[in-house]
């Protein structure tokens, strides 16, 4: 492909997609590793009410306030979460269920009794999102990188997963530490002074900023199978954390480049007319590095439960 | 007097018992409706080893969560060398119980001691050739040193607890606080622990340990702090585990046979 089409045309989702993959699986690690990685199917469900709300009080379908409307639902979402498993000394699975079911069930009620016919809820587009939707028609070719004019025309989308992802990376580096040690041992860390409520909470609401600007470009799919697949898949190719990160991202980005390319191409090989959906199929790529990672990966095996030992 | 003390903040310390490691004042802990721990003081000697017991569910894990601040109290206070906790927490040295953690977690053994130094490291530091040292010097002392890059999953219950150990032992405390450090390990191990910990006491440390092996208490502890919910008696060995105390603290849950073994040993 040329990069007159390619520029244009899949250079942008391209990235996109595959920063969406990256800033989901950085957080996701630690989330797998504390059994909290559900959190990201109980995000995509909260910000239901969050997205109504914000269309009542501005009246109109645009971007900023619905994004705002979603980031506060999730916070809530993960403030009432951490107050029912602490408060109910329940495990956080639990706690995620009922919150996650009852803040949805009210985004369902509030749409149903307020005057909302007019928004088109779009159930197939808050699931795969439209990321090849997401072109960059001033871009002529790969001159236009360096091109301000054709930059300006940039789909927002891109910068602010961009931004995103700079924000979730930096919180993954400034805290490490903290945050390897109390995954690894909550009561020692909080010896060594280490507040680990506040910094767990942190850790939720850097993973529910990365959902809700991924939901916005790339749709829930995509958001709820890097939280998982690619840490999950890591977890198998080796026995360091550090390591682990690493493996993470190379999956991620493994997943969001084949996906895309096999929704596009994929079918037309196979000799049908249309693609697929970039982000069904990024998922399923996810999901198969997850299979082969859970067949074949060299620490796949669980050696160190206390009662086997 | 104590009580406008308390109502001031004022560390109970003041009154003549500045030399401290651990001072705990009226500490009532719940987990749901009934306490766990109630209304409990206790004054733990400086340089002595001193051990918790107490049977099953008798809050012995829980006094010493509370006491570092891992559980939040209902009430009371709790002075460390005098002063509140949070000044004093690179004094402490914690080795929870081992089936507290997975140890599933990737991390390696050596990079379990390093935790030990994080204090000193900070939030970006960088691990020199000194912090390895140490770290290494640590695992050699409680006889893991060849176990430094193995995945902490692929050690023995007894290896594991001797992580821990030489985790405490990086934190180069002044006050040493271990729960069940003794629990599922091997014969070696416990050895291994025990001379360690004798090694601080003679370093002029000060070491607490929830234990629940009546049978060692007279030859590893020269303190005993028995706790049933309440305080039942706390004194040197001598003074404080006796067979009346121990019925009291454990009521019909201990036959009357270990009681007479204990009596014996005790002479």
């Amino acid at each position: 492909m040329s990069g007159e089409e390619f520029v244009p045309l899949s250079l942008t989702p391209l990235l996109i997609g595959t920063f969406a993959a990256i800033a989901c699986a950085l957080p996701g690690n630690f989330l797998v590793l504390r059994k909290q990685a559900l959190i990201g199917d109980a995000i995509s469900h909260v910000v239901l009410p969050g997205i109504v709300v914000a269309f009542l009080v501005t009246g109109a379908i645009s971007t900023w306030p619905m994004m705002l409307g979603a980031a506060g639902a999730s916070v809530m979402a993960v403030v009432l979460i951490e107050a029912v498993r602490r408060l109910g000394q329940i495990e956080a699975g639990a706690a995620m269920g009922v919150v996650f079911t009852t803040m949805f069930a009210a985004g369902v009620l509030l749409l149903e009794q307020t005057d909302t016919s007019t928004v088109h809820l779009d159930v197939e587009h808050a699931l795969y999102g439209n990321l090849e939707s997401l072109i960059w028609l001033d871009a002529t070719g790969w001159s236009s990188v360096l091109d301000p004019v054709a930059l300006a025309g940039l789909p927002p989308e891109l910068s602010r997963i961009a931004l995103t992802l700079l924000g979730v990376s930096l919180f993954v580096w400034l805290f490490w530490r903290p945050l390897k040690i109390s995954t690894f041992d909550e009561g020692f860390a909080r010896t060594i002074g280490i507040r680990t409520g506040v910094l767990g909470m942190a850790l939720v609401i850097t993973a529910a900023i990365a959902a809700v600007a991924a939901f916005d470009a790339v749709g829930s799919i995509i958001v709820i199978a890097m939280f998982i697949c690619p840490p999950a898949a890591a977890r198998m190719m080796t026995n360091r954390l550090e390591t682990q990160i690493a493996w993470s991202v190379a999956f991620a980005i493994l997943s969001a480049v084949f996906g895309y390319v096999l929704a596009g191409y994929g079918p037309l090989w196979l000799g049908a007319a249309d693609a697929v959906s970039a982000a069904g199929m990024i998922a399923t790529i996810s999901g198969l590095i997850l299979a082969f990672a859970a067949l074949w990966g060299p620490c796949r095996t669980r050696a160190g439960a206390p009662g086997t030992a | 007097m104590l009580e406008l003390a308390a109502q001031q903040g004022v560390s109970v310390a003041g009154k003549g018992l500045e030399g401290s490691p651990l001072a705990i004042r009226g500490l009532t802990v719940s987990y749901g409706q009934k306490p766990a721990v109630f209304s409990v003081d206790m004054t733990v000697q400086s340089g002595a080893m001193t051990a918790i017991i107490g049977p099953n569910g008798a809050g012995k894990s829980t006094l010493l969560k509370a006491a570092l601040g891992i559980v939040t109290p209902l009430s009371g206070q709790v002075s460390v060398f005098g002063e509140p906790l949070e000044k004093q927490r690179a004094r402490i040295a914690y080795v929870p119980q081992r089936a507290s953690v997975d140890w599933d977690f990737p991390t390696r053994v050596i990079d379990v001691v390093l935790m030990g130094l994080s204090r000193e490291l900070g939030l970006l530091g960088r691990v020199r050739a000194r912090h390895m040292a140490c770290a290494m010097d640590c695992l050699h002392r409680v006889g893991m040193r060849d176990f430094a890059d193995r995945q902490i999953g692929q050690l023995s219950g007894g290896q594991q607890q001797r992580v821990f150990l030489a985790r405490a032992l990086a934190q180069d405390a002044d006050l040493y606080l271990l729960d069940e450090p003794f629990a599922g390990v091997d014969a070696a191990t416990e050895k291994a622990i025990i001379a360690v910990l004798k090694s601080l006491k003679e370093a002029g440390k000060t070491v607490v340990v929830v234990h629940h092996d009546l049978a060692t208490v007279t030859d590893y502890f020269d303190h005993v702090f028995l706790i049933n919910t309440r305080k039942v008696a706390e004194g040197t060995v001598a003074e404080a585990f006796t067979a009346e105390t121990l019925q009291s603290a454990y009521g019909g849950r201990l036959a009357t046979a270990q009681i007479d073994q204990i009596s014996r040993a005790l002479g």
